[in-house]
């Protein structure tokens, strides 16, 4: 039974797992907006909208959570014991490394928005792959601590992403 | 032709049940209201049959020294003879500080730098962009009460998406000033949205260009059975049609050569009217005499659509820049788009109807008349909000239009809210503290989206005191931003080891203080046309036969959920409240609907798990 402290799987009645459908989610969560959405109570009082507002921002926060696929795949590795904790656990494979100082370097260099698109497929190509790997510790090995270590990678790459993002929005396009 | 509506003996709907809800289109050049009745949103005319009531306001010194004012029309007549008391656009200056009013030098009345919102300088005195809306809002709201012969119960106002917390909240206060409850503010593109969504039954995802007189938004909406998800938004909260017109005049000195500095107040009202007839015109001719009598010279030509295009073409550019970038943000294409609404007034200019259909290389959605459709939406929220609609309920998931951050060290903004996030929202970070044995932490809440607090828009500065003394970097200080369904934004700060906390809703530095509402209510002469006791017992019991009726139909639907003591007790309540309500005292009649309030707070939360839970038992019935 849903309530405040129900976990996201458990309040959006989905399985604890990373796979998820992504369609079945967004159903889910405005189905669950429309019972619980401030505005069904707005002709109603003060206690009724604030209760509604904890519940909202509830549903919302878990939906942010489970239809991210980075943010889902560190939530369930916290849930199952093995936590992130990106800031004291840095250490990473050297191979990975390597292959981010190339990215960087080639971010630095490149000129025009045709180069920066063609370095944003490499990284969203890497995303995926990154993504299916973690997808398989979490769902079929259930290696949480793998998990883990694999989401620290992703996080890399992810940054490495809204970086591309960012030079691209600085040339105005 | 509307049928008479009979009801069965004994069945007759109670007056007090059908509550008047209106929903307020407060634009730059226009306001609006609007109203369902008889099942179909319209606009409501004044006593001469017009909808648009032009958002202009004059102040006016009588043979007695009294202050006068004109609103509407009559303001609008008068802007030439009295242009530094016919304050015209101001929803441009809502919530905004002296250096974010780029314009101000065409601008012909004269802005007066206060500390968070600049004022007008008039014969009446230094007037804050609020008060003047707020006359606005009220002359709507007595429109409205005329037209019901009834007091309204609330109203839903629009506000552009991009508008930030500061505008927001400046909005909602002057609603408050104009004696309106504001049963949500909600966004102008998603308010279009509600009124073409219902009546084309559409579904998928809208692209929703707004240009109105002072405003420019894009609100990119998936629509699917009722619910309305903004997907993202973006815009510019200082371009349109205003800036179409200064762009022309700019274009009209240059071709003249007359100087900007040799003008007086009265010439450079007189350029932008005719600059804006010229604008009108020219939607629906090829060229037009532009025609302006100065204090040194007439001016007169020939003026074609051709150049005024090529004058205003930068601005329209900027307009598709802002698209882009909301198509990005939705991590959407242009293909993925079914379907484009124009919005607001200044979208009948064929060069942006040209370019918005060149950009999506599809034909944009005009049907509905773009000055009142915003309105509309409005006031088919507003009646559902009002609780008068029953099935087929729309839902409104609105995201927040701008990063919300705090300031940290070096003057850096550290992002808690990224901007298209869905509200309402809560989200919270860890802060520490820099120095061994700090006591107090400075907060400074800011909007925007860039890097540097300098760049950003300040909202607030609080403290949070009386941290234990620890090392540098001991204390975890968790700050958490809370957005509402409107937008708005409080803020809190906890230290979470000895439990200190501090918060504040965002208001101080740009919005009003309770005081300064208290005092323009005073001197306000739209509300103090009511007496104030008798306005304060009729809102007391509008709130008291709102809360009983709530509570009524609470019972009727989850009256099983209490026991027999708590459902004695709330009928107890319920009979104080109804008796203490024909009393008209309205102190006596507030604390009774706070007494109810209070013992049916544990009803409230069992029927919301009830609610939720049946949400959930539904879809498994679905998937079984």
């Amino acid at each position: 039974m849903a309530s405040l402290q129900s976990n996201d799987f458990e309040l959006f009645d989905v399985p604890v797992q990373f796979g998820q459908d992504s369609a079945a989610l967004d159903a889910r969560w405005k189905e669950l907006q429309r019972e619980a959405h401030p505005d069904k109570f707005a002709a109603q009082g003060a206690a009724a909208q604030r209760l509604a507002m904890q519940w909202s921002v509830r549903i919302n926060e878990a939906y942010q959570r489970l239809k991210n696929p980075l943010k889902r795949a560190m939530y369930l590795c916290e849930l199952h014991g093995a936590p992130i904790e990106a800031e004291s656990n840095t250490a990473m494979p050297p191979e990975f490394l390597v292959q981010q100082m190339h990215w960087r370097e080639a971010l630095e260099d490149a000129e025009g928005i045709a180069h920066l698109e063609a370095i944003a497929d490499q990284a969203i190509t890497s995303k995926r792959e990154q993504l299916s790997k973690i997808e398989h510790s979490l769902d079929r090995e259930k290696n949480f601590p793998a998990a883990a270590q694999q989401v620290r990678s992703l996080m890399f790459i992810e940054r490495f992403g809204s970086e591309i993002d960012a030079r691209i929005d600085s040339l105005g396009q | 032709m509307a049928l008479l509506q009979l009801s069965e003996p004994g069945q007759t709907p109670d007056p007090h049940q059908r509550r008047i809800a209106v929903g307020i289109d407060l634009g730059t050049t226009h306001s609006l209201v609007a109203s369902v009745r008889n099942g179909v949103a319209e606009c409501l005319p004044d006593a001469q049959g017009r909808v648009l009531l032009p958002s202009v306001v004059r102040y006016a010194l009588d043979p007695a020294g009294a202050v006068t004012r004109e609103i509407g029309f009559d303001a609008l007549s008068v802007q030439l003879d009295d242009p530094k008391n016919t304050i015209a656009s101001v929803k441009r200056l809502m919530g905004r500080g002296m250096q974010d009013i780029v314009s101000r030098a065409q601008l012909p009345y004269e802005l007066v730098d206060k500390p968070g919102m600049v004022a007008v300088r008039t014969v009446a005195g230094e007037k804050s962009p609020v008060e003047v809306s707020a006359e606005i809002l009220a002359t709507l709201r007595y429109r409205a009460e005329d037209t019901f012969n009834d007091d309204i119960f609330g109203a839903v106002i629009t506000v552009p998406a991009y508008f930030d917390d500061a505008q927001r909240q400046a909005t909602k206060d002057a609603a408050h000033l104009a004696g309106i409850k504001v049963l949500r503010l909600i966004n102008e593109p998603t308010a279009a949205a509600i009124a073409y969504g219902l009546d084309n039954a559409s579904q998928g995802v809208y692209a929703i260009y707004d240009l109105g007189g002072g405003t420019f938004d894009i609100s990119i909406l998936r629509l699917s059975q009722g619910v309305f998800e903004v997907v993202a938004t973006g815009g510019d909260s200082a371009l349109g049609g205003d800036d179409y017109d200064r762009a022309l005049v700019d274009w009209v000195l240059v071709k003249t050569g007359l100087a900007a500095d040799t003008l007086t107040a009265g010439d450079k009202a007189a350029l932008l009217q005719a600059a804006r007839a010229s604008k009108e015109a020219l939607s629906a001719m090829d060229s037009v005499a532009f025609s302006a009598r100065l204090v040194r010279a007439n001016i007169q030509f020939d003026m074609k659509a051709a150049d005024f295009e090529a004058a205003t073409a930068s601005l329209t550019q900027r307009t598709l820049t802002a698209v882009r970038k909301a198509l990005r943000d939705a991590q959407l294409g242009k293909d993925d788009v079914q379907g484009v609404v124009l919005v607001g007034g200044s979208t009948r200019m064929p060069q942006v109807r040209r370019a918005v259909a060149g950009f999506f290389g599809r034909e944009p959605l005009t049907n509905l008349n773009p000055d009142e459709v915003v309105a509309l939406g409005a006031a088919v929220s507003a009646n559902q909000l009002a609780g008068n609609h029953s099935g087929n309920d729309l839902l409104l998931l609105d995201v927040i239009p701008l990063s919300l951050g705090i300031e940290t060290m070096g003057g850096l903004v550290e992002r808690i809210v990224p901007r298209n996030q869905t509200i309402p929202t809560a989200m919270a970070q860890d802060f520490t503290t820099y120095q061994d044995g700090q006591t107090a932490l400075a907060l400074h809440v800011v909007q925007g989206e860039r890097d540097l607090v300098a760049d950003c828009r300040s909202l607030a500065r609080f403290e949070l005191r009386g941290i234990p003394p620890m090392v540098a970097g001991a204390a975890r200080i968790r700050v958490t931003f809370t957005v509402d369904a409107d937008g708005l934004l409080s803020v809190s700060a906890k230290e979470q080891g000895s439990g200190v906390e501090a918060r504040i809703d965002v208001k101080p530095s740009y919005g009003l203080s309770d005081d300064d509402i208290a005092r323009m209510l005073q001197e306000s002469f739209s509300t103090a046309q009511q007496d104030m006791q008798a306005r304060a017992l009729a809102e007391a019991q509008v709130d008291a036969d709102r809360m009983l009726l709530a509570t009524q139909s609470a019972l009727a639907a989850d009256g099983d959920l209490l026991v027999a003591d708590e459902k004695l007790e709330i009928d107890r309540l319920m009979a104080e409240l109804s008796s203490t309500r024909q009393q008209g005292d309205a102190a006596q009649i507030e604390a009774a609907v706070k007494a109810l309030a209070d013992a049916t707070e544990n009803f409230a939360a069992q029927r919301m798990n009830r609610g939720i839970r049946q949400a959930l038992a539904g879809k498994n019935i679905a998937t079984v």
